[in-house]
C-alpha cells in the first residue's frame, strides 16, 4: 500500500479503505485496539512490567533529562516517534496539499520540541517539567493555586515566565486565536493529542460515528466533562482560599477521581486505545474539556467556518465518511449551507476528499 | 392528496423533500433500484472502496419516517385508471396505489448502439445499482478491461477499473479526450493526465464489435474501428445514456426521446408530471445531477404553489478526471481561441483556467485543477462583466484551499 502511495502521481486516494481489515474494523483492527489499550494500562498502572523497555532508553534519557528513564519517558518517546513516523506518512500522502503539509510539520515540531525535548531539558537543568503547548482545562493542574501562584510569585525568571505564559495562553490567546482562526489553531496545529490523532490516527478517521444519536451523546459528554473540571478547579481554589471550609477535604479527592477517570482512563486508554474502532478523535470529540471550550468559542465567537460552494455538491458523502469528528458534513453541503460546528477541528480533510471542490475552510 | 413519485434518484427525492416542506400531502416514492436513495455520482467511490453503499445515502434511514415520506421498494408495472379522477399505480408485487398525482422520475439508462456481442456476459454499463453489483461479479478473475466511450461515465469507469488493478484500455471517438466539450489545450492536458495515470487511452478509436471466447461463455476481446483486437474479459459500455421512458410509453403518455413535458413538467396526461433525466423539454433533455435537483424543487413549487415556468439558471457542471478536478460556469466553446478567451496555464503544475468572452464580455469560465467560486462566476456572467476586469480580479473567484499556489493569470 505505502509503495503504491509513493509511486502514484497524486496520492490523496482512499482506494480499498472500506475493504481493509486494518482500517475498517476487521479482526486486525481489534488486535491493534487491544495492543494500544494494553500499552496504556501497563504505563498507567503496571509500569514495572515495562522496565526492560525503558532501561533501553536510559542513555537517551541521561542525555536529555540528566536522569535514568522511567515509564513516562518511555511513553513520551513512543508517542513522539509515532507522531514523527506517521507524520512523514501524512506528508507523503497529502503532498499535493499545502495546508496538510504545513499543519503536519507544525504538529511534528511542536510534539518534538515543546512536548518532548524542552520538558526534558527543563528537568535536566533542575527547573520544572513544563509543557508550553498544554493549557487549562486540558491540563487542569496548570491553573491550580499550588502551581500558578508559585510560578507567578517565583524569583526565578523562567518559572515566572511559565506562570504568565499559562495565564496569557488560557485567558488571552485562546479566545483571540479562536476568534480569528477557529479551534483548529490548537486542535489541528498545536495540541499533542491532535498531533497523534492527525498522524497515527489518520488511517482510522473513517471509523467515527456520523449518526445524529452520536452527535447528541457527544454534546452531553464533552460539556459534562467541561462542567466537571470547572467545578473541580473551583473547589480546589475554594479549598485553597478557605482551608477550614467543610468542602476542603473533598476538593483534592474530586481532583484525584477526575484525574483517574478522565485524565487516565478516558484520554489515554479509551482515547488512543479505540483509534482503530471509533476513529482517532474519540477523546477530542467526547471527552476533551479544552475542545469543549474551543468549540463554544468557535460556534459563538469565531470567524471560522467551512463554506459551501453554491450548488456543486453531488451528495457523494466522501466529506462525511472521512470526517474524524463524525460531523455529517454532507448534510450541510448538499443544502448549500456553511458548516459551523463546535466539534470541527479544521483538519481540512473534507475539503481535500471532496471530488467537486465544494468545501473550503475560511476565516471570514 | 396523494402524490406517487416513481424513482428515488435525486430528482424524485428532491421533489419529495420539497413537497413535504411546502405541503401536507401524502407522499409515496416507489423504486425497484434500491430501498433507499443513494447518491448516484458516488457509485464509483463504492466500487473503489472509498465508501460503503450505506455511506452514499444522503439521509439517515430515519429521515423518511420523520418526514412522512413513504418509501416502497417495488417495480411499477403499469399505470391504470382507478375510480373517479384517480389513477392507479400497479406494482409487481400485485398491490396497487391510487394516486391523485403521479411524477415520473425514472431517470436514464445506458444508450448502446447494437454492437455485435453487446449482450455477452462480461459486457455491462455503469449507471445504476444493478451495474454496481454486476461489476463486482464481473471483476472476479478479470485482468483486462476495455471502456468504450470518452465521456464522464467512461472516465469514472476507467478510474474504478484501474484502481482495482486491471489493465484498462479506453476507446475514445475524439482525437483527444473530451474534445467535443474542451478546447484543445484543456483536452490535451486531461489526455496526458489520463495516460500518465496508467490507462491505455486510445483516442480516435471506435468500437467495431465485441467477440466471445471459444466457448462463447464470456467476452474475450474487442475489435476496434481500425481492425485491431484488444484483449478484454470485461467491457464497460459508457457511450452515453438515454431517458428511461418504457413505462410512460406503455401508459399512453407522449414520448419522443424522453417523456415530453411543458416548462411546468406537465406530460400529455393531466396530473402526470415528469422530471429529471427522463423528461424532454422543447429545448431537449437536461441530464445532469444539478438539473435533476432543480427540476425536483421546482416541481414541488408548481404542484403546491402553482408556480410558473421552470427556467434553467446559468449552466454549471463539474467532474474529476482521475486527480484533475474540472469546474465550468456558463459557456466555454470547444473552439475557443486566443481571440475569444483569456487562457492561463500553470508552468509547473496541471492547472489551467479559461475565461471565454464575447467581444470582451464574459460568457463562461472553466478551470482544471483550480476550484472556482460559483457565486462570483455566475455574477460575472449574469451582469456581463468585462473579461479584462474578471482577469484582473480573478483572485476573488478562486475557491482553492488555503496556502494553495496563486493563479497568476
Amino acid at each position: 500500500m505505502s509503495l503504491v502511495q509513493l509511486t502514484v502521481p497524486d496520492s490523496m486516494r482512499n482506494h480499498g479503505t472500506m475493504w481493509s481489515k486494518w482500517k475498517h474494523r476487521g479482526l486486525p483492527a481489534y488486535f491493534l485496539a487491544l495492543l494500544f489499550t494494553g500499552f496504556y494500562v501497563l504505563v498507567y498502572w503496571f509500569p514495572e512490567t515495562l522496565k526492560p523497555l525503558f532501561r533501553l532508553l536510559d542513555p537517551l534519557s541521561n542525555v536529555l533529562r540528566g536522569s535514568a528513564a522511567d515509564h513516562w519517558f518511555l511513553y513520551g518517546t513512543v508517542y513522539t516517534v509515532a507522531v514523527i513516523v506517521m507524520g512523514v506518512r501524512m506528508l507523503i500522502r497529502y503532498r499535493t496539499q499545502r495546508y496538510h503539509i504545513y499543519r503536519t510539520l507544525t504538529l511534528m515540531a511542536v510534539q518534538l520540541m515543546l512536548s518532548y525535548i524542552i520538558p526534558a531539558l527543563l528537568m535536566r537543568i533542575g527547573s520544572k517539567e513544563f509543557y508550553f503547548s498544554y493549557f487549562w482545562p486540558l491540563k487542569p493542574e496548570y491553573l491550580f493555586p499550588s502551581n500558578i501562584s508559585a510560578l507567578v510569585q517565583s524569583d526565578n525568571g523562567l518559572l515566572m515566565f511559565m506562570g504568565f505564559w499559562t495565564i496569557a495562553m488560557t485567558v488571552v490567546a485562546t479566545p483571540v486565536l479562536t476568534y480569528f482562526y477557529g479551534k483548529r489553531w490548537y486542535c489541528s496545529w498545536v495540541c499533542g493529542c491532535g498531533a497523534l490523532a492527525e498522524t497515527a490516527g489518520d488511517p482510522f478517521r473513517q471509523n467515527s460515528d456520523k449518526t445524529l444519536a452520536a452527535w447528541k451523546i457527544e454534546r452531553w459528554m464533552v460539556h459534562s466533562v467541561l462542567a466537571t473540571i470547572v467545578a473541580v478547579t473551583g473547589l480546589i481554589w475554594w479549598a485553597n482560599i478557605d482551608p477550614t471550609s467543610p468542602i476542603a477535604p473533598y476538593a483534592h479527592e474530586a481532583n484525584r477521581v477526575y484525574g483517574f477517570l478522565i485524565g487516565s482512563v478516558f484520554s489515554g486508554v479509551i482515547g488512543v486505545g479505540f483509534y482503530p474502532l471509533m476513529g482517532a478523535r474519540v477523546w477530542c470529540r467526547f471527552g476533551c474539556p479544552m475542545a469543549a471550550v474551543l468549540g463554544l468559542l468557535q460556534k459563538y465567537a469565531s470567524r471560522f467556518r467551512i463554506t459551501t460552494n453554491g450548488s456543486q455538491c453531488i451528495s457523494c458523502g466522501n466529506c462525511s465518511t472521512y470526517c474524524e469528528m463524525g460531523i455529517d458534513v454532507r448534510a450541510y453541503a448538499q443544502r448549500g449551507e456553511d458548516i459551523k460546528r463546535a466539534s470541527c477541528v479544521g483538519c481540512g480533510v473534507c475539503a481535500t476528499v471532496c471530488p467537486r471542490g465544494v468545501l473550503k475552510l475560511e476565516n471570514h | 392528496m396523494r402524490i406517487v413519485i416513481i424513482g428515488n434518484g435525486v430528482a424524485g427525492i428532491t421533489a419529495a423533500r420539497y413537497l413535504r416542506k411546502f405541503s401536507d400531502h401524502e407522499i409515496i416514492v416507489v423504486s425497484d433500484e434500491a430501498p433507499y436513495h443513494f447518491s448516484r455520482p458516488a457509485m464509483m467511490y463504492v466500487s473503489m472502496g472509498h465508501m460503503t453503499l450505506d455511506q452514499t445515502k444522503p439521509y439517515e434511514d430515519g429521515f423518511w419516517k420523520k418526514n412522512r415520506i413513504e418509501l416502497v421498494h417495488d417495480a411499477v408495472t403499469s399505470i391504470g385508471h382507478a375510480e373517479g379522477p384517480y389513477r392507479s399505480v400497479e406494482l409487481r408485487s400485485g398491490s396497487s396505489i391510487d394516486a391523485d398525482i403521479i411524477v415520473f422520475a425514472t431517470g436514464s439508462q445506458p444508450a448502446w448502439y447494437n454492437w455485435q456481442g453487446e449482450h455477452l456476459p462480461g459486457v455491462q454499463g455503469y449507471v445504476n445499482k444493478h451495474d454496481l453489483d454486476l461489476l463486482e461479479r464481473n471483476l472476479v478473475g478479470t485482468r483486462n478491461a476495455v471502456v468504450v466511450g470518452g465521456g464522464l461515465i467512461g472516465i469514472e469507469a476507467a478510474e474504478v477499473l484501474h484502481s482495482r488493478g486491471l489493465h484498462v484500455s479506453m476507446l475514445v471517438r475524439e482525437s483527444t479526450f473530451y474534445r467535443k466539450v474542451f478546447p484543445a489545450d484543456e483536452s490535451e492536458m486531461v489526455t496526458e493526465h489520463i495516460a500518465r495515470s496508467g490507462v491505455d487511452l486510445r483516442c480516435g478509436t471506435n468500437l467495431e464489435r465485441i467477440v466471445a471466447g471459444d466457448n462463447a461463455a464470456r467476452v474475450d476481446h474487442v475489435v476496434t474501428s481500425s481492425g485491431e483486437s484488444i484483449r478484454a474479459d470485461l467491457v464497460v459500455l459508457a457511450t452515453g445514456v438515454k431517458p428511461r421512458i418504457d413505462l410512460a410509453q406503455m401508459s399512453g403518455i407522449a414520448v419522443s426521446r424522453g417523456i415530453l413535458v411543458t416548462d411546468r413538467f406537465e406530460t400529455s396526461v393531466p396530473n402526470i408530471y415528469a422530471i429529471g433525466d427522463c423528461a424532454e423539454f422543447d429545448h431537449g433533455v437536461e441530464q445532469l445531477w444539478y438539473t435533476a435537483r432543480a427540476h425536483g424543487e421546482h416541481l414541488a413549487r408548481v404542484i403546491t404553489q402553482g408556480d410558473g415556468a421552470y427556467a434553467r439558471g446559468i449552466y454549471f457542471n463539474s467532474a474529476k478526471f482521475f486527480d484533475l478536478e474540472w469546474q465550468i460556469y456558463g459557456t466555454v466553446p470547444a473552439d475557443s481561441t486566443d481571440g475569444t478567451s483569456v487562457f492561463w496555464r500553470d508552468a509547473t503544475s496541471e492547472r489551467c483556467l479559461r475565461i471565454a468572452h464575447n467581444h470582451g464580455t464574459v460568457i463562461g469560465i472553466h478551470a482544471i485543477g483550480i476550484r472556482l467560486r460559483q457565486d462570483v462566476c455566475e455574477r460575472w456572467i449574469r451582469k456581463g462583466q468585462s473579461a479584462a476586469v474578471a482577469t484582473k480580479e480573478i483572485q476573488s473567484a478562486i475557491f482553492d484551499p488555503e496556502f494553495s499556489r496563486k493563479v497568476t493569470i
